[in-house]
């Protein structure tokens, strides 16, 4: 009789997904699927407004990363002006991007993968949060949530408000950033910076004793797609795309307003999330993965001293390409670090004191095309607008759904590894909703849905019978 | 002998000039009472309704805006019921069209938001009717997003009555109602509007604002403006 074990709702991650696992007549798993139950209609809804709330209103599809959409946004309706803007503003985009990058990670890494990896896989699930980990591990608790804070702050002193900022508009942004937050920011980073090479210290001491999770943890040759800078670094806000094979040979590399030629969507009836794929490879074969560990795997460098250290250890230890998704959260401790060495860099700008902030201009293009990397991974934009500048057409593609191949093929191979004989413990549950943590899904951008993800696992049976269940929310 | 121009508001004694409404008589002794269509110097259409008033011995709620006052009136504007009645009229106006404050050009400047905090409405009881309206960006400078008018008609007053160009007016009847420009052309083919902006500084919702304007970067000022109608009252008082 084959069986289905279904994991709903996944725990720990933004949004509400299920996942379901289908056991064969032996009772070994055949197949593991994540579904994204929830659908907003965001793209539809936007149609008809005037292109220049696009910004204020894309960032409100997501309340855990909205600067990412803000500036994605903000690029879109730069190119229907068809304008550059000034130095200072897209210096200061950059900034608040950084500042996203730095308070998202943090989140995901101390606040939702941490209980796993420090208080273990298998241990009390009423303990592992980060509760808990503020019960054992103080220090490294209160760091993380310090990190997120600073990121915040500096969210704060540039877009007005912590979440929700309308400060990148078509053409700039509003405001300058002011000396006394500068200052701020300042004095909090050295120490922010020990801590954060604290942790990465421990995190690689502690790889070994992850060896089976990652094998397992979504380890398999995939492509990488991602933003490269200047001379191909390491690159958050700007730049070209450029996808990268198993073997860490560049496949392709063009402007990003050129994607919907390179990538195409497929929508599979058992989940609201789009599943996005490299088109020259066609589907599946063209799976790829974004986020931390593809822009670490495409660069040719970072451009910091601190960070070019960090990623040539980390392709010693994790591989170039590094390919098993464990090494989201390693990837993600080596970003922070780079977010904060080039917030650093970037403090003694004079440009993000003074200067022009913003260009006007009327509707100069019919199509926009936007591209950032968000924490999670590149994130493109793309609107269609007539002449007076109201949208007729909304294309959003999020990172979340550009992993959702690889979360789907991820899960597979956990639940393959350690849900065996039509038996699953607490702790080979917990493994597969960290497979799909890993990538910290925001699921509520990738369907455009609303809410903190919960997820539910169910096993089935061949029949197709649910014959287990358990559910978090 | 004409009886002596005084009359009683909130329990505060008002002189008051011939031909004044009790709306005006109130302000001047510092009674606020809430408006939404009023606006100094236009003519009033006591459309909104929120500024009604209680007079003593009259069975009837009355406009303040256009109830002229009356020797010997007495007036209360801050009652239990005329608080729940303007609370649903605030009500009615945000379950009509479609106010998503968070998102609106005029987010943190709106008089009808300001008015809802005003009131304590923290939900609405009626059904959303939300019907989809459209957004006009064919003028060059200004757009009309009619989800947010709440048809006060103050642009249609202020560019007949002051601008002199009557653009604007309201067609359809009941709930179909919406403001147009002209014989409902785009705004931007419009052969009055003189593109002065009266009406878009006075609009108190997000329903008209500047081309390109982002989510609640939406300023107004209607310094100018008031100018220009204090001095036009000033012209016709003194002929
Ligand atoms: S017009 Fe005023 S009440 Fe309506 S959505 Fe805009 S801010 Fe809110
Ligand atoms: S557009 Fe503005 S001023 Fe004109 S009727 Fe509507 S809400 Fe009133």
């Amino acid at each position: 009789m084959t069986r289905t074990i279904t994991i709903d709702p996944v725990t720990r991650i933004e949004g509400h997904a299920k996942v379901t696992i289908h056991l064969d007549d032996r009772g070994q798993v055949a197949d593991a699927r994540f579904h994204v139950a929830e659908f907003r209609g965001f793209e539809k809804f936007c149609e008809g407004r005037p292109f220049w709330e696009m910004p204020a209103l894309t960032s409100r599809v997501c309340g855990i990363c909205p600067v990412s959409h803000l500036l994605a946004s903000a690029k879109a309706g730069d190119s229907i002006l068809g304008v550059a803007v000034p130095p200072s503003a897209s210096k200061l985009r950059r900034l608040i991007n950084l500042a996203q990058i730095v308070q998202s990670h943090a989140l995901s890494v101390f606040h939702m993968s941490a209980p796993d990896l420090l208080l273990g896989f298998d241990s009390d699930p009423l303990n592992r949060n980060l509760f808990g980990l503020l019960a054992s591990e103080p220090e490294l608790a209160r760091g993380g949530i310090r990190l997120r804070q600073f990121g915040q702050a500096i969210i704060e002193a540039l877009g007005g408000r912590k979440i929700h900022p309308s400060w990148a508009v078509p053409g700039g942004v509003k405001s300058h950033l002011s000396r006394e937050s500068a200052q701020l920011i300042q004095s909090q980073l050295p120490e922010l910076r020990r801590f954060v090479r604290g942790v990465l210290d421990r995190l690689k001491a502690m790889l070994d004793s992850f060896a089976k999770e990652v094998a397992s943890f979504g380890s398999f040759p995939s492509l990488f797609v991602g933003l490269v800078g200047p001379g191909r670094a390491w690159e958050h806000y700007d730049g070209l795309v450029r996808v990268v094979d198993e073997f860490g040979r560049v496949a392709a590399e063009f402007e990003s307003g050129r994607f919907e030629e390179y990538l195409g969507e497929t929508v599979q009836n058992d989940s609201y999330l789009k599943s996005p794929y490299f088109k020259p490879l066609g589907f599946p074969q063209g799976m790829y993965r974004v986020g931390p560990l593809a822009r670490l795997n495409i660069c040719d460098r970072i451009g910091s001293p601190l960070g070019d250290v960090e990623l040539a250890e980390f392709r010693d230890r994790a591989g170039r390409p590094a390919h098993s998704s464990f090494h989201f959260h390693y990837a993600r401790m080596v970003e922070i670090l780079i977010a904060l060495e080039k917030t650093e860099e970037m403090l003694g700008d004079e440009d993000l004191y003074s200067g022009r902030l913003q260009v006007e201009a009327g509707v100069n293009n019919l199509s926009g095309f936007g591209c950032s990397e968000a924490p999670r991974g590149t994130l493109f934009h793309h609107y269609t607008v007539d002449g007076d500048g109201v949208l007729q057409k909304v294309n959003l593609v999020i990172a979340t759904g550009q992993n959702n191949l690889a979360m789907n093929r991820t899960i597979q191979q956990i639940a393959r590894e350690y849900v065996a004989d039509g038996a699953f413990t607490e702790g080979a549950l917990n493994r597969v909703e960290a497979g799909i943590r890993a990538y910290d899904p925001c699921l509520s951008c990738s369907t455009h849905a609303l809410g903190q993800m919960a997820l539910r696992l169910q096993l089935l049976d061949a029949a197709g019978r649910v014959i287990d269940e358990r559910s978090r929310a | 002998m004409t009886a002596e121009r005084k009359m009683r508001i909130n329990d505060v004694q008002v002189k008051f000039e011939e031909g004044e409404t009790v709306l005006a008589c109130a302000r001047r002794a510092g009674v606020r009472i809430p408006t939404l269509c009023h606006f100094d110097g236009l003519s009033d259409i006591g459309a909104c309704r929120l500024c009604l008033v209680e007079v003593e011995g009259s069975a009837q709620l009355a406009a303040s805006c256009v109830t002229r006052a009356e020797p010997g009136m007495v007036i209360r504007c801050h009652t239990t019921r005329l608080a729940e009645y303007r609370k649903v009229i605030l009500e009615l106006l945000l379950a009509e069209r479609n106010h998503v404050c968070s998102v609106c050009v005029a987010n943190g400047n709106c008089e009808l938001q300001d008015l809802a905090t005003e009131h304590q409405i923290d939900h609405v009881r009626f059904d959303y009717q939300f019907p989809a309206l459209g957004v006009d960006l064919s003028h060059g400078q200004f757009g009309v997003d009619h989800n947010r008018c709440i048809l006060c008609t103050r642009c249609v007053r202020v560019c007949d009555e002051i601008e002199g160009a009557h653009t604007w007016d309201v067609a359809g009847r009941g709930g179909t109602s919406r403001v147009i420009t002209d014989l409902a052309q785009p705004w931007g083919e419009s052969q009055t509007c003189t593109s002065c902006g009266k009406c878009v500084e006075l609009c108190p919702t997000g329903a008209l604002f500047p081309r390109g304007t982002s989510v609640g970067g939406l300023v107004r000022d209607r310094g100018r403006i008031e100018l220009a109608m204090a001095h036009r009252r000033h012209e016709s008082c003194h002929g």
